[in-house]
């Protein structure tokens, strides 16, 4: 277990240190992210605007601090790219990893939690920027930034299982596109990411509730804007144990099956 | 007229190489439907809260989104394949071998490339455009028709000066790769027309990123919104933006000193 720990220490540190010297290039990709929330955020304002001031029980204020809130959670949710694994396999890169003694996976959990601090650091000024543009209104109370804290996490942990499990679909096909396109359309749409799913019809609500992405994504943010009880902040939580256990599950699962599948050049 | 016997023959061996992987493009038109699907999703949600958005009716925006569908796909086919190219062989220092041929380097490194398969997107965003006018019910006639397609090929000129200035950065920032995913999302704003954009944003969409003149000028001129200042303002821009292309890469050239040389 103190193995454990201290692996993970180090990697997260060693995270740390190599994404600092990155620091044009993480920016470059950071402003590239915004401009969504930020076009998001003008249609939805010039909407509520023109509705008399709010819609579906937003208004500009609040189209703010969610769009705000928003570019914190994505860049929590950034977790391996499946599109990865293509090299991975491809070019037999994951020999390597697994000569290791440990599962791979530890190793990049505890590398992108590492890039997390460094992520947050810098995204500390946009969010200054932003706030004094928009203009949000977020009056959080003291258990729902404590809950918020966590849940950053717990989606994480959420999204980095349904990657993992995306990207091991390389192990069975070469054709991965199209079905990760289609994963992060469908995660767009469920997630609270396009916009607040209370503004979704119905019936998109009701089949959010059975999927996994609003947990990693727009659960996060209405506990902070104060949308949640205490009671549905909990429910949310466990959901998010939930999912990552089952993703863990599943990881565990498919590894197996797909390592035996698995025979790159020079393994 | 040598330059377009170059590209001629630059396209024709890319396209050709493309050919060979069928299946590309029944995933490429997969794609495209998906992201299709996601802009009349947006669309959609937009206007069962509202009937018009900053004065532009449903229809309306339907056009732009088709514009913009299709002017990414022009830039996807075109601009955005050689300008990765070209970030890729300043890292690698490849580069060499296209300076040393005899035709022009800046022309060499923009024809390069073809992805032909992203002529889906432009197939796209013409059938939306015409479904959008055919919804409109507003005539368009030859002089609105002939706007727009001189606004068209002027704003994909800026946007391939802008892309050219960027990546020549790459002579002195080696690490470019971020460009695209910025240059992505900013490509993003042009599916709402510009004016709904605080003054800020609108100024930096239209001189720093010409989304606006690629994308919302356009629409502008196929709904009759075009004023002729607009129209001149963007011909002395692009002209303007392609001679400031032309000198930053000439000087990016003289500070490259290669990797092998």
């Amino acid at each position: 277990m103190k193995a454990m720990l201290d692996f993970y220490f180090t990697q997260m540190k060693m995270a740390i240190q190599q994404q600092i010297q990155y620091r044009v290039a993480n920016y470059f990709y950071m402003i590239g992210m915004i401009a969504e929330p930020v076009i998001y955020l003008v249609v939805w304002s010039t909407v509520a605007r023109a509705q008399g001031g709010s819609v579906g029980g937003y208004t500009p204020g609040d189209f703010a601090a969610y769009y705000i809130v928003w570019t914190l959670v994505r860049n929590m949710n950034i977790v391996l790219t499946p599109y990865v694994w293509e090299n991975y396999i491809q070019r037999g890169e994951l020999s390597m990893e697994l000569l290791r003694p440990l599962h791979p996976l530890h190793a990049t959990l505890a590398y992108f939690s590492g890039w997390k601090f460094v992520m947050i650091a810098m995204w500390l000024p946009i969010a200054a920027i932003l706030t004094i543009v928009f203009q949000p209104t977020l009056n959080p109370q003291l258990w729902s930034i404590a809950a918020f804290a966590v849940a950053l996490w717990g989606g994480y942990l959420v999204r980095f299982m349904l990657l993992w499990l995306l990207g091991m679909i390389t192990f069975w096909t070469t054709r991965v596109s199209a079905f990760f396109e289609l994963y992060f359309t469908l995660e767009l749409l469920f997630s609270g990411r396009l916009v607040p799913l209370s503004l979704m019809p119905q019936w998109v609500q009701q089949v959010a509730a059975f999927l996994p992405f609003q947990w990693a994504f727009g659960f996060t943010i209405e506990l902070l804007l104060g949308k949640l009880t205490p009671a549905q902040a909990l429910y949310g939580l466990g959901a998010q144990v939930f999912w990552t256990l089952l993703g863990l599950f599943f990881v565990n699962l498919l590894w197996r099956a797909a390592l035996r599948r698995f025979s790159a050049v020079g393994a | 007229m040598n330059f377009f016997r170059l590209a001629w023959a630059y396209f024709r061996v890319g396209a050709l190489n493309e050919l060979q992987y069928r299946v590309n493009f029944f995933i490429q038109v997969f794609q495209s439907f998906l992201a299709l699907g996601t802009g009349l999703v947006g669309l959609a949600l937009v206007f069962n809260h509202t009937d018009s958005l900053s004065g532009w009716s449903r229809p309306e925006l339907l056009a732009v989104m088709g514009i913009h569908i299709l002017m990414g796909g022009l830039i996807k086919t075109t601009i955005q394949p050689n300008m990765e190219r070209l970030m890729g062989d300043v890292q690698q220092g490849t580069l060499d071998y296209t300076l040393t041929r005899p035709a022009d380097s800046q022309v060499l490194v923009s024809v390069r490339e073809v992805r032909i398969w992203q002529v889906v997107d432009i197939l796209m965003g013409l059938i939306v455009l015409l479904v959008a006018l055919v919804q409109i019910q507003h005539r368009v006639g030859l002089w609105q028709a002939l706007g727009f397609g001189i606004a068209l090929v002027m704003g994909g000129l800026m946007i391939y000066c802008f892309w050219l200035m960027l990546t020549t950065g790459a002579f002195w920032v080696v690490r470019m790769d971020q460009i695209v995913e910025l240059f992505q999302g900013v490509y993003q704003a042009g599916r709402w027309p510009v004016g709904i954009y605080p003054l800020w944003l609108r100024t930096g969409l239209t001189f720093l990123v010409p989304v606006a003149f690629a994308v919302t000028v356009p629409a502008e001129a196929l709904t009759g919104r075009l004023t002729w200042q607009t129209m001149v303002g963007a011909a002395a821009l692009t002209a303007f933006l392609f001679v400031l292309a032309r000198w930053v890469w000439k000087t990016g050239l003289r500070n490259y000193t290669g990797a092998s040389a």
